[in-house]
């Protein structure tokens, strides 16, 4: 016999749901799909898709190039205060993007506490695209490194043992082994990282500001579109949820089973 | 060049030494802290004491210094390299250039029987492949110690056989110390010349399979050699264990073992007339089938197990819970020094 599902917890669950599947489907029916070819090969849009896949790309790099060994220095080296680290690293998680932005402007800024030494050296990182890609690492970069740290903590410590037995060194054993092995899981989190760094608007906006073909990515192009053409804002938010529904597709095996 | 090794980790605390082309055996059962010697050996745990290959001490060095073969009770092939990079995986991490590498691994290959497996994942091969894989990765580098955890406790009985057989050369071929640990008597006794019974963290036992099997120091070496064993006084071959007294024609004296297969016990009903001098009157506590045998084990003021055969336990109606009479001639017992 079939158990019926009690309607107090079936009503909320299904407004629930509602409540996240409404905007998105509102969001399709309202776009104009009419002339929606001319509205995307605009320059401005493209120039500000271009700008927001390139600095995503960037920034994922540098998440990879320092956010794996730093997953790794997590899950392998039983240091003192590596939960404090890890605490650390997962802050930016939890932290309002907009207050990163102003943390990032205060070290990197010209008066800034890092800025201030870079500045006679020639570079300048807040307004910039340099700085733009700074602010998505610095809030993809946790999603990465808890998705790699994940990966590594399951994967089997014991290849990295027989592969020291057999010569190699901690750091041949990571590379060799480690890193192959590990490889679905870096791969998962560097999507995950490039679509959060894609959609990355508070930190943007606070230190790289919002400067055409400079700064201003698809989501700062959306928000400002909304004031000026509503119809070219909603067609950058179909793209962007076009972008998301294929990452989500991507990872399909690893999360949505 | 010999091994020399004290290990004080865990639970573990023994000394032992092992020859240059000896193999050891270290059988314990599970628990007893047979992997933690083999990772102190390997270095994968800290030592606690010195260990020394051929008069140079090695307990210092890292795993990947050490010269070391080992194989790992599940191989721990690498899933994502063919069997022929596993192979060539050590002597690339020695320096080796990669043609070079892969030469010598296909040689490896081919000396374990493999050499038509090269391009094969370990996940394409069975496990007795594997097994040979993982011994060709752990002497394709070179090593000046082999270890093996359990080299066949992976295997179907089968490919068992075939492999023992195989590894058994293997180890007559390698020219420094080897051990491998193992809770198989038979593998332990059929693959090394010497073995350690390892029980609690200490070594309680150190023979030849042979006199291990013959003459048992603990419960656990006389259970392996089917024997049933006493420990007592003796006074000119009589032996006091507790308030049961054995007579044995060994004329001993002194703090002795006494030790006797099951098959050297005979039961009655009632108390046996004759020539026996060892009787003692118990309680059946239980019965198996053994073989063609059946096994029964006997509690009383000396716990005993008798094998009879099955005729004679349907005439004497033994079921667990009778009274019954165990009796032992004297010539039968094997009396010896604690």
């Amino acid at each position: 016999m079939k158990r019926r599902v009690p309607a107090a917890l079936l009503g909320p669950a299904l407004i629930g749901l509602a409540l996240l599947v409404l905007p998105l489907a509102g969001l399709v029916i309202r776009a104009p799909w009419r002339g929606i070819g001319t509205r995307l090969a605009d320059p401005a849009v493209l120039e500000a898709l271009r700008l927001s896949i390139v600095t995503a790309t960037c920034a994922t790099v540098l998440a990879i190039f320092f956010g794996v060994p730093l997953a790794w220095l997590l899950a392998r080296v039983a240091f003192r205060g590596r939960r404090f680290v890890r605490a650390l690293v997962t802050l930016p998680l939890v932290l309002p993007p907009v207050v990163g932005g102003v943390a990032l402007l205060l070290v990197f800024g010209r008066r800034g506490l890092v800025g201030e030494w870079l500045e006679p050296l020639g570079i300048t990182l807040p307004f910039t695209t340099a700085g733009v890609v700074l602010a998505e690492t610095f809030v993809a970069m946790p999603f990465l490194v808890i998705a790699v740290e994940g990966a590594l903590r399951g994967a089997d410590e014991r290849y990295e043992e027989a592969a020291a037995t057999l010569g190699a060194s901690r750091l041949t054993a990571f590379r060799r082994v480690t890193l192959p092995l590990a490889m679905p899981g870096i791969a998962a989190g560097a999507v995950l990282c490039w679509a959060r760094a894609l959609g990355e608007f508070g930190a943007t906006i606070t230190f790289a500001g919002n400067f055409p073909g400079r700064t201003q990515t698809m989501p700062l192009a959306v928000y400002l579109a909304l004031e000026t053409d509503p119809a070219a804002a909603i067609t950058l938010s179909l793209v962007l949820l076009a972008v998301s529904i294929t990452i989500l597709a991507l990872l399909r095996d690893r999360w949505v089973s | 060049m010999s091994l020399v090794a004290e290990l004080r980790v865990r639970l573990v605390d023994v000394r032992f030494e092992v020859a240059a082309g000896e193999t050891v055996a270290i059988l314990g059962p599970n628990g007893a802290g047979k992997s933690t010697v083999l990772r102190a050996l390997a270095g994968l745990l800290p030592s606690g004491g010195p260990v020394s290959l051929a008069g140079e001490r090695i307990d210092h060095l890292p795993p990947e210094r050490r010269a070391t073969g080992v194989v790992f009770q599940d191989y721990l092939l690498f899933p994502h390299l063919s069997a022929l990079e596993n192979v060539a995986f050590g002597p690339r991490c020695a320096g080796v250039a990669r043609a070079q590498a892969r030469a010598v691994a296909a040689e490896w290959l081919e000396r374990v029987g493999l050499g038509e497996y090269a391009k094969a994942k370990p996940g394409q091969l069975s496990g007795g492949q594997a097994q040979r894989v993982a011994l060709a990765r752990a002497l394709a580098t070179g090593p000046r110690l082999l270890l093996m955890d359990e080299p066949l406790a992976a295997l179907d009985a089968r490919s068992r056989l075939e492999i023992r057989a195989q590894l058994r050369r293997h180890l007559s071929e390698f020219a420094g110390p080897s051990v491998l640990v193992t809770h198989d008597p038979l593998d332990a006794m059929t693959l090394a010349g010497r073995v350690l019974l390892l029980e609690d963290g200490r070594i309680t036992q150190d023979g030849s399979p042979a006199e291990i099997t013959s003459r048992p120091r603990t419960e656990y070496a006389a259970t392996l050699a089917g024997l049933n064993l006493y420990r007592g006084d003796a006074e000119r071959g009589v032996v006091r264990s507790g308030d049961a007294v054995l007579v044995t024609d060994s004329g001993l004296g002194g703090d002795v073992f006494v030790a006797f297969p099951p098959s050297a016990v005979a039961l009655y009903r009632s108390r046996p007339d004759g020539s026996p001098r060892n009787v003692w009157p118990g309680r059946v506590a239980g019965v198996d089938q053994h073989g063609d045998r059946v096994r029964v084990t006997v509690e009383g003021v000396l716990p005993v197990t008798a094998d009879v055969t099955p005729a004679a336990l349907a005439a004497l109606e033994l079921a667990p819970g009778s009274e019954v009479w165990a009796a032992v001639k004297a010539a039968e017992t094997h009396a010896y020094p604690a």
